[in-house]
């Protein structure tokens, strides 16, 4: 202790000739550019996934309709839902903003908020309009900063010099590794399931592969997807257009995902886990056509315990997917194993038995309780220009048939394809490799009246489709097919679309008529859409039914206007297979209902 | 002196035998609401005249269970949650929390991030030791020191707001890294809050150190004799003022302290104004710290390692304890793992609970009523941390 202890502390004194340090008006001070302040969310933007939900681990988020905002409704990759945040339990942890799906959930800098109602701090951002709503500061989930991963695990694929003198399968499928790390992506909110025709349950499916429960993501698949095995490789996959994840990154691969799981399980088990059929009903039923439509229906009904015939024209079942789909993107093999499974439930089946030829209509519906049409879209529609009825004009769908029938087709030196549909993609495709086979080398010119951004197939088939060196020439529409003195085709002619439908949104395509092009081909090959082949149905039957634009009317469950008729798939909804598969299952609900009805009735 | 006749010798086990009925003795209450407590907790003394013969710690008053509430959270859920273990200085339980997570999932955390966190945490230390210093002084009656601490450690909540978006809870350090990167021209107005702390701390020293009143008080009060400080698990300020060195960012270096210079503080008197003066100068060595830090860190890189899908994230069965030096001592995570998306045991290991709760008790015998709040804030109690 000396004199300095005493005389030091007076130094403080000092301090009365600063300025004062506090904020004169703190209500004014503005918070940092990071800071996590009140919510804001983009509710356009926003897809009501409910990931912020999942996250939060104080519950103080809850996802609930929105009244009053026109535009926000339950439809294909929205649920409808926005998140409404409870300020009684929130703690600005900011985890819903990291973890937002689509980045429509970000924090204001705004921290003072004064209410007298305590029940005004439960509020939808977004929705209930506040000052902070359109802040440009406060929290925003950094660049980079992510809680899931965004980018898809690559499928293994042929390259397209290994694949393309071969109808040998392109994709590889996943390794469990690989599975896993894609399965991993998924945020289970389930969007996909409302967009799936057939409502499978993705995110349960993807969550076995998570576990590697394989057979209980088999159950699952079987529970709601008699073809999962087909669907696993060439669905239209409409459930990743709506993934949460294809908002910021890519959509999970949940094609793939199912493909893993049916090629985990062995088939020798695919029995034993979809379980027996119940007993025998007694009750009887026919389908026309062994696609996929029928064939659910087959699995579905059969598997309640009625007997089932299914009578196909063909040589084989499958109907589309068998005779329409190339062997390099679906191989035979699989189809069978999915077909073998149905017919396994105890579903008897004629082949090369065409209703209307090999047996009238009139018997089928006069033997069963109920008759269900599943008869497609075989016939291939014409452009009807001039020179398509020449000989080496073809459709499609016809040569897509012969080439699984296994014809020997000698390819021209180089065709024209008409159309920018998978059809279209598919037969071009097939072409390029008989070419490839016999030629060595591939000359196929691909028209289609859409330009690039809006063509009809599948992204992926048209990438696809200009790795194997297919000519791909958008908005070109046909006028010709132009025929030599000698009755030779020489090739397509085509002018530049300007327009496809006109201002009601009809279609009536306008061209540019001074850029005119001859694209060169031995044969031309229109896939520009399909109908179906009724002529079974017989003139009175026809008079009878309700029609819809060429399409049988039926209502919501599949039902037509004949209290004994049924008809599903492409010939009513789609073309696609799980669409063929939904409406197959809702045919057979359907009938179930009838029987039932007829049943109490009685 | 009191009068040594007046007090209880111990019973044959070592308890006091006190006689309440006698009329010697007082039982009086410090706490749970007293200014001079550190946060909630309370001590229950019982007095002869007016120094204290016994002095039983009363804790549960701040009890709200986050070691349970964890085991019922997702490992990303539990992140918000550790750093309201600890108000005054948050980030070391994120910082071993998310150390504890990375270690059993094995994630390897970037560069960068490591580099960031060594200065979130030794922000945190200043601000811990502003606000010990202006509860040392006000519990003497010097309450101007309060004032101007808490307007240096303002400028650091300012620092930390720009940082990491919140003043308190900064919840920044997350399994995996950081959120973010500094901002812009972040380096520079930390050199200007740096100033100004020094700049307080001369005028701390002048008036606290150096003063008469608060040597008279501090000196020699609350001995603490370094041959206990291993039997009570004594660490940090308190052990170091006892003359140990010891520190785990020297004992063993976490993060990037085995990339900078410094030793640990020490002083030999063990007393109050010893460790009082080892916590300034270990944070004028955080002030150092932070400089060394800043100029040595890389300048480009990520701050976020590639994390699983949070939602299910499942860690392997697994154990681990993870380990840093906060201003008040070891502060440590044991967490345990089963291979579920939850963990199966979280254990927070806070300084405080065994110098508030044991050693408080050790100190508090013989010493005058009106010290007791400068010897309990010279522990550097904070109580939630015991009641985790």
């Amino acid at each position: 202790m000396s004199v300095r202890d005493l005389l030091s502390p007076f130094t403080a004194w000092k301090h009365l000739f600063r300025e004062p340090v506090s904020i004169k008006d703190p209500l004014d001070r503005e918070a940092s550019e990071r800071y996590r302040g009140f919510h804001k969310n983009d509710i356009e933007k926003c897809i009501g996934c409910g990931t912020c939900e999942a996250i939060c681990q104080n519950g103080a988020i809850d996802m609930l309709p929105v009244e009053g905002v026109d535009t926000i409704k339950t439809q294909p990759g929205d649920s409808g839902l926005r998140p409404r945040i409870d300020y009684g339990r929130c703690c600005w942890c900011a985890l819903c903003v990291d973890v937002c799906m689509t980045g429509s959930l970000t924090m204001s800098n705004e921290y003072k908020w004064v209410e007298s109602d305590p029940d005004k701090f439960r509020f939808t951002p977004g929705v209930d309009k506040k000052h902070w709503d359109d802040y440009k500061d406060g929290y925003h989930r950094p660049d980079g900063h992510r809680l899931n991963a965004p980018e898809r695990i690559e499928m293994p694929e042929l390259e397209p010099r290994e694949r393309i003198d071969s109808f040998i399968e392109i994709v590889g499928g996943y390794s469990l590794e690989q599975a896993k790390l894609e399965a991993d992506r998924c945020v289970t909110c389930g969007i996909c399931v409302a967009t799936c025709p057939t409502h499978m349950p993705i995110p349960d499916y993807i969550a076995a592969v998570r576990d590697g429960d394989y057979e209980r993501g088999l159950k699952l698949l079987y529970e709601s997807n008699p073809f999962s095995q087909v669907c696993g490789k060439v669905c239209t996959r409409k459930c990743e257009s709506t993934c949460a994840a294809s908002h910021e990154g890519d959509p999970i691969a949940i094609r793939w995902l199912k493909r893993h799981i049916t090629e985990q399980v062995p088939y020798e088990k695919y029995r034993d886990i979809i379980g027996e059929p119940l007993p025998p009903t007694g009750k009887k039923i026919a389908i026309i056509g062994a696609g996929p439509a029928g064939m659910t229906a087959a699995f579905d009904l059969a598997r309640k315990g009625h007997t089932v015939t299914v009578y196909e024209a063909q040589s084989h079942a499958g109907g589309m997917t068998r005779y329409g789909i190339p062997e390099y993107r679906l191989p035979y093999e699989t189809i069978q194993r999915d077909i073998d499974l149905i017919l396994s439930m105890g579903v008897g089946i004629h082949y090369n038995t065409r209703v209307g030829h090999d047996i009238s209509m009139e018997k089928l519906q006069a033997e069963n309780d109920a008759v269900v049409l599943t008869i497609g879209l075989s016939l291939g529609r014409s452009t009807r220009i001039p020179g398509s009825d020449h000989e080496n004009v073809f459709k499609a769908v016809d040569l897509l048939r012969r080439i699984t029938e296994g014809e020997d087709i000698q390819a021209p030196e180089n065709l024209v394809v008409i159309g920018g549909g998978n059809v279209a993609m598919d037969i071009a495709r097939s072409m390029a490799r008989l070419q490839q086979q016999q030629y060595g080398e591939i000359n196929v010119t691909l028209t289609a009246l859409e330009d690039k951004a809006h063509f009809l197939a599948d992204p992926v088939e048209i990438k696809e489709s200009i790795e194997e060196e297919i000519n791909i020439l958008d908005s070109r529409g046909p006028q010709e097919c132009v025929i030599d003195d000698q009755n030779n085709l020489i090739g397509l002619r085509t002018w530049k679309v300007l327009s496809i439908f006109d201002d009601q949104g009809r279609f009536a395509p306008s061209y540019d008529q001074d850029d005119e092009q001859l694209h060169p081909g031995a044969w031309v090959v229109e896939a520009i859409g399909q109908m179906s082949d009724v002529s079974l149905l017989g003139e009175e039957l026809t008079e009878k039914l309700e029609w819809n634009r060429g399409r049988i009317q039926v209502d919501d469950a599949g039902h037509t206007s004949e209290p004994w008729l049924w008809a599903a798939g492409d010939c009513v909804k789609g073309p696609d297979v799980v669409s063929a598969v939904a409406t197959g299952h809702k045919v057979a609900a359907s009938i179930e209902a009838a029987f039932a009805q007829r049943e109490t009735g009685a | 002196m009191a009068d040594r006749s007046q007090y209880p010798s111990p019973g044959p086990d070592g308890t006091l035998d006190i006689d309440l009925s006698s009329g010697k003795y007082l039982k009086l209450w410090q706490g749970p609401n007293h200014p001079g407590i550190t946060g909630n907790m309370a001590v229950e003394l019982t007095v002869c005249g007016d120094e204290v013969v016994e002095g039983k710690t009363h804790v549960g008053y701040l009890h709200r269970g986050f070691e349970k509430l964890m085991e019922r959270r997702t490992f990303i859920q539990c992140f918000p949650i550790v750093c309201r273990i600890c108000v005054p200085e948050p980030d070391f339980n994120e910082y071993c929390y998310a150390a504890a997570v990375e270690e059993l999932a094995g994630l390897e955390v970037p560069e960068k991030a490591k580099w960031i966190r060594a200065l979130i945490l030794e922000m945190g230390r200043i601000n811990s030791y502003l606000m010990y210093l202006g509860g040392q002084a006000g519990a003497f009656g010097q309450g101007v020191i309060g004032q101007w601490t808490t307007y240096a450690r303002d400028l650091m909540l300012d620092r930390f707001e720009e940082l990491t978006g919140a003043r308190i809870y900064h919840m920044f350090i997350l399994p995996g890294g950081v959120r973010d990167d500094l901002p812009e021209g972040f380096q520079e107005r930390m050199e200007d809050t740096l100033q100004e702390i020094e700049s307080t701390l001369s005028d701390v020293y002048d008036t606290m150190f150096r003063n008469a009143v608060f040597k008279k008080r501090a000196v020699g009060l609350g001995y603490v004799d370094p041959a206990v400080i291993d039997r009570y698990g004594v660490t940090g300020p308190v052990a170091r003022g006892a003359g140990i060195a010891k520190d785990v960012r020297k004992d063993q270096p976490y993060l990037v302290y085995d990339q900078l210079d410094f030793e640990p503080v020490t002083a030999n008197e063990s007393d109050v104004y010893a460790r009082a003066d080892v916590r300034r100068r270990d944070l004028l060595m955080s002030v150092d710290l932070i400089r060394q830090i800043l100029a040595r860190m890389p300048r480009k890189g990520e701050v976020m390692a590639t994390l699983p899908n949070v939602l299910h994230w499942k860690i392997p069965r697994g154990e681990t304890y993870v380990r840093g030096e906060c201003s008040r001592g070891e502060y440590g995570y044991y967490l345990v793992t089963d291979g579920s998306g939850y963990p199966r045991r979280v254990n927070v290991r806070g300084p405080s609970y065994t110098h508030a709760m044991a050693l408080l008790e050790k100190l508090i015998v013989n010493v005058n009523i009106s010290d007791v709040a400068g010897l309990m804030v010279s522990l550097h109690t904070y109580p939630p941390e015991i009641e985790r």
